[in-house]
């Protein structure tokens, strides 16, 4: 096979599979601990290890909310961490069924020469890091590569060093073990219309697929982390089943069938607009050979974060707020959302940052 | 769009469709008049005009082979040449709602710095020739890319001439009208095992995929002709169970969904085997976004050209060997081919060597 075949292939491709199972999709709670003191100072709440660590108990213990989640990535702080009773944040995601997944990267670098293009670090010595998160218990991981829409960009430039740093970086995942979420995020960031964002993405989704042929990734055993396709930012929006015809056309030209799943991150879409679109999609009468589901920070978490507000009497009703959230995207990778998460407060807010940086 | 999307799109789009229906496959009668020379004389028959008339004539009208067929692939000669009763061949397919193609490459010639790697010639003029062939009738196209497996081969460099080419040829087919039909033959020549066919394959296929997005290509309107993933020539043969997984496998890592339709080359097969091997594929339980069918030139002929002789005399048992063929791939398709339609003629080899059309 043109894959380097690890010896992890089975457990690679048994294990991406799983996290594409319908019905289940990811929570992303691997913000950075400068990204997670935003979220925190947001609801007036101090940025210290025991507030990140109450706010991921609230998260992963909330009461059935776990069935609907496939996989949990993690921000290295939280992969050790445990809950206040002691039990291993890993052991509580595992007894639910749920994948425990690692944040890889160590963010972006601005690329010489651009108008503010960027690379991702991480590759150093990660081989040995990830060998240590497979150890904790980690089976996936996360690498965030980033690009945007300009006048001039993303540049050939841009395309190639980020499709193969995220090859690169997946090639070494698999030799460890872990599932390689492969992130090229075209930020929404911009006036342009969604025929131009569909025009990059697919454009972006070519070279990252040829970058993993060259190196010889496993697709089977790697899952897709994309931006939906839509207006910028700064252009009106449109609505769920225009958003669904362009991103699953982007994706059916470029994303061959041995990727077993999709995961779409959210932007800075609000949590309503997210599932939405992800239900859109799922209802769309077209060839989807992957499943298409959601691996949602903010679109996940905003209203359960306003409804804790860092306050132990919150914890119901934090809990809800997420089990709701997690129900209503579970439904849309079913095609069955019918639009009727009660709203939790925030829940329609657009969680768009300009130029968005973790 | 990352495609381009020219008055024909939809056209391309409903055609390269219909061209991947279920059930029906593509009839490769391109043979260039030197290659064509060959199948003749093999029959003992002289390499004029209205002999090739005459076969091609057989094979157009055989009784309800056309309707195992969606396209049929011609030879510049052959898209303005008539039954001898006087009706365009191009009617003749029309007609049967098959759809008329034609081969629009000029060969190939060696790289210079290469082990007898190849890239493939026909450009100039490519767009206007499209136009004409549009015209007179002709809805899509074909381009013979071919690659080599050796110790160094295929190099980067033949790679990416062969992807290349594909594409500027698939962009120009687009602007005029024509599906076109993308080839990237990797030869089966050599004693390399199944994998490495398998590795050389996705390697390939990914560099076409990549240089049909640069061209800005629409892929819902072209057609993949790829070899199945198989053995060297000089190498044990293989169930077509096995072939089909490598195969369908290497499709799956390189072929996006867009593709309609994948319509396989049947290199040296024999006619049965090439139906075998489709047959598995299409039996297999995996999930496959395109239509799995044929475009054979001598895994549908042979047996049909070594029947007829070059005799009037025989033309309806050759035509009764060719509506076997037909309808024996018509079944792989569906993965519903039993077997049983290999004549001693169906299981003859057809291999030739560093095959040149």
């Amino acid at each position: 096979m043109s894959c380097f075949t690890s010896k992890y292939a089975d457990e690679l491709a048994k294990n991406a599979a799983y996290i594409g199972t319908p019905g289940k999709g990811i929570l992303a709670a691997d913000e950075s601990t400068g990204t997670i003191g935003k979220r925190l100072s947001s609801i007036n709440v101090e940025n210290v290890e025991e507030n990140r660590r109450a706010l991921r108990e609230l998260l992963f213990t909330a009461p059935g909310a776990l069935q609907y989640l496939s996989g949990v990535i993690l921000f290295e702080e939280t992969l050790y961490q445990k809950t206040a009773a002691g039990k291993p944040f890993v052991d509580v995601l595992k007894e639910g069924g749920v994948l425990p997944g690692i944040k890889v990267d160590k963010g972006t670098v601005e690329l010489n020469g651009t108008n503010g293009e960027t690379f991702t670090q991480g590759l150093d010595g990660l081989a040995q890091r990830c060998q240590k998160y497979y150890e904790a218990g980690a089976r996936f991981a996360k690498w965030r590569a980033v690009l945007k829409i300009g006048a001039n960009e993303p540049t050939e430039l841009a395309i190639q060093e980020n499709a193969n740093g995220l090859a690169m970086y997946a090639a070494i995942c698999q030799q460890c073990g872990l599932v390689p979420i492969v992130e090229p995020e075209i930020l929404v960031d911009g006036s342009h219309d969604i025929k131009k964002c569909a025009e990059v993405t697919e454009r972006v989704l070519a070279a990252c697929y040829k970058s993993l042929n060259d190196h010889h990734v496993m697709l089977e055993g790697t899952l897709l982390k994309p931006n939906m396709v839509t207006p910028g930012s700064e252009s009106p929006k449109v609505a769920p089943e225009v958003i669904a015809e362009y991103t699953v056309r982007a994706l059916q030209r470029t994303v061959p069938a041995a990727v077993p799943a999709i995961v779409f991150l959210s932007g800075g879409q609000s949590e309503e607009e997210a599932t939405l679109n992800l239900n859109a999609m799922n209802k769309l009468q077209t060839k989807k050979p992957w499943s298409l589901s959601f691996s949602f920070g903010r679109a996940l978490q905003q209203s359960t974060l306003k409804a804790w507000a860092g306050k132990e009497e919150n914890l119901k009703k934090a809990q809800d707020a997420l089990l709701l959230r997690c129900k209503a995207n579970s439904e849309a990778t079913l095609g069955t959302y019918k639009g009727d998460a009660k709203l939790g407060e925030g829940a329609a807010e657009s969680l768009h940052v300009s130029n968005y940086k973790y | 769009m990352s495609a381009f999307v020219g008055k024909y799109a939809e056209e391309l789009i409903k055609n390269a469709k219909y061209i991947a229906t279920p059930g029906k496959g593509i009839l490769a009668a391109d043979e260039s008049t030197g290659t064509i020379g060959k199948r003749l004389s093999s029959i003992s028959v002289e390499n004029i005009e209205s002999n090739r008339q005459a076969l091609r004539q057989l094979l157009f009208t055989s009784p309800n082979a056309l309707s195992y067929l969606s396209g049929v692939i011609l030879f510049e000669e052959t898209l303005y040449q008539k039954t001898s009763d006087g009706k365009p061949f191009v009617e003749v397919l029309e007609e049967s709602n098959v759809i008329p193609g034609i081969k629009v490459d000029k060969g190939t010639v060696e790289i210079a710095g290469t082990n007898g790697e190849t890239t493939t010639q026909g450009f100039d003029s490519l767009g206007a020739r499209c136009q004409q062939y549009y015209k007179a009738g002709a809805r899509f196209a074909k381009w013979r890319s071919v690659l080599k497996i050796g110790p160094n081969e295929p190099s980067e460099l033949s790679i990416q001439q062969n992807a290349q080419g594909l594409a500027r040829y698939a962009i120009i087919c687009q602007e005029n009208g024509l599906v076109p039909i993308v080839e990237p033959e990797v030869l089966t020549d050599g004693p390399h095992d199944i994998q490495k066919c398998a590795a050389v394959t996705e390697t390939v296929l990914a560099a076409v995929y990549k240089a049909l997005n640069e061209h800005h290509v629409l892929l819902e309107g072209t057609l993949l002709k790829p070899n199945m993933v198989t053995p060297g020539s000089d190498s044990p043969k293989v169930a077509p169970e096995l072939v089909a997984q490598y195969t369908v496998t290497a499709l799956r890592r390189t072929v996006p969904p867009a593709v309609p339709g994948i319509v396989f080359l049947s290199g040296g097969q024999s006619e049965e085997e090439a139906t075998l091997n489709l047959d598995a594929m299409n039996k297999l339980e995996v999930l496959k976004p395109w239509t799995l069918s044929f475009s054979f030139g001598r895994a549908l002929q042979q047996s049909t050209l070594k029947t007829w002789g070059g005799k009037k005399e025989n033309v309806g048992k050759a035509q009764e060997a060719f509506l076997s063929r037909c309808k024996a791939n018509s079944e792989a398709t569906l993965g519903k081919y039993g077997g049983g339609s290999a004549g001693g003629l169906a299981s003859e080899s057809l291999f030739v060597k560093g095959y040149k059309y």
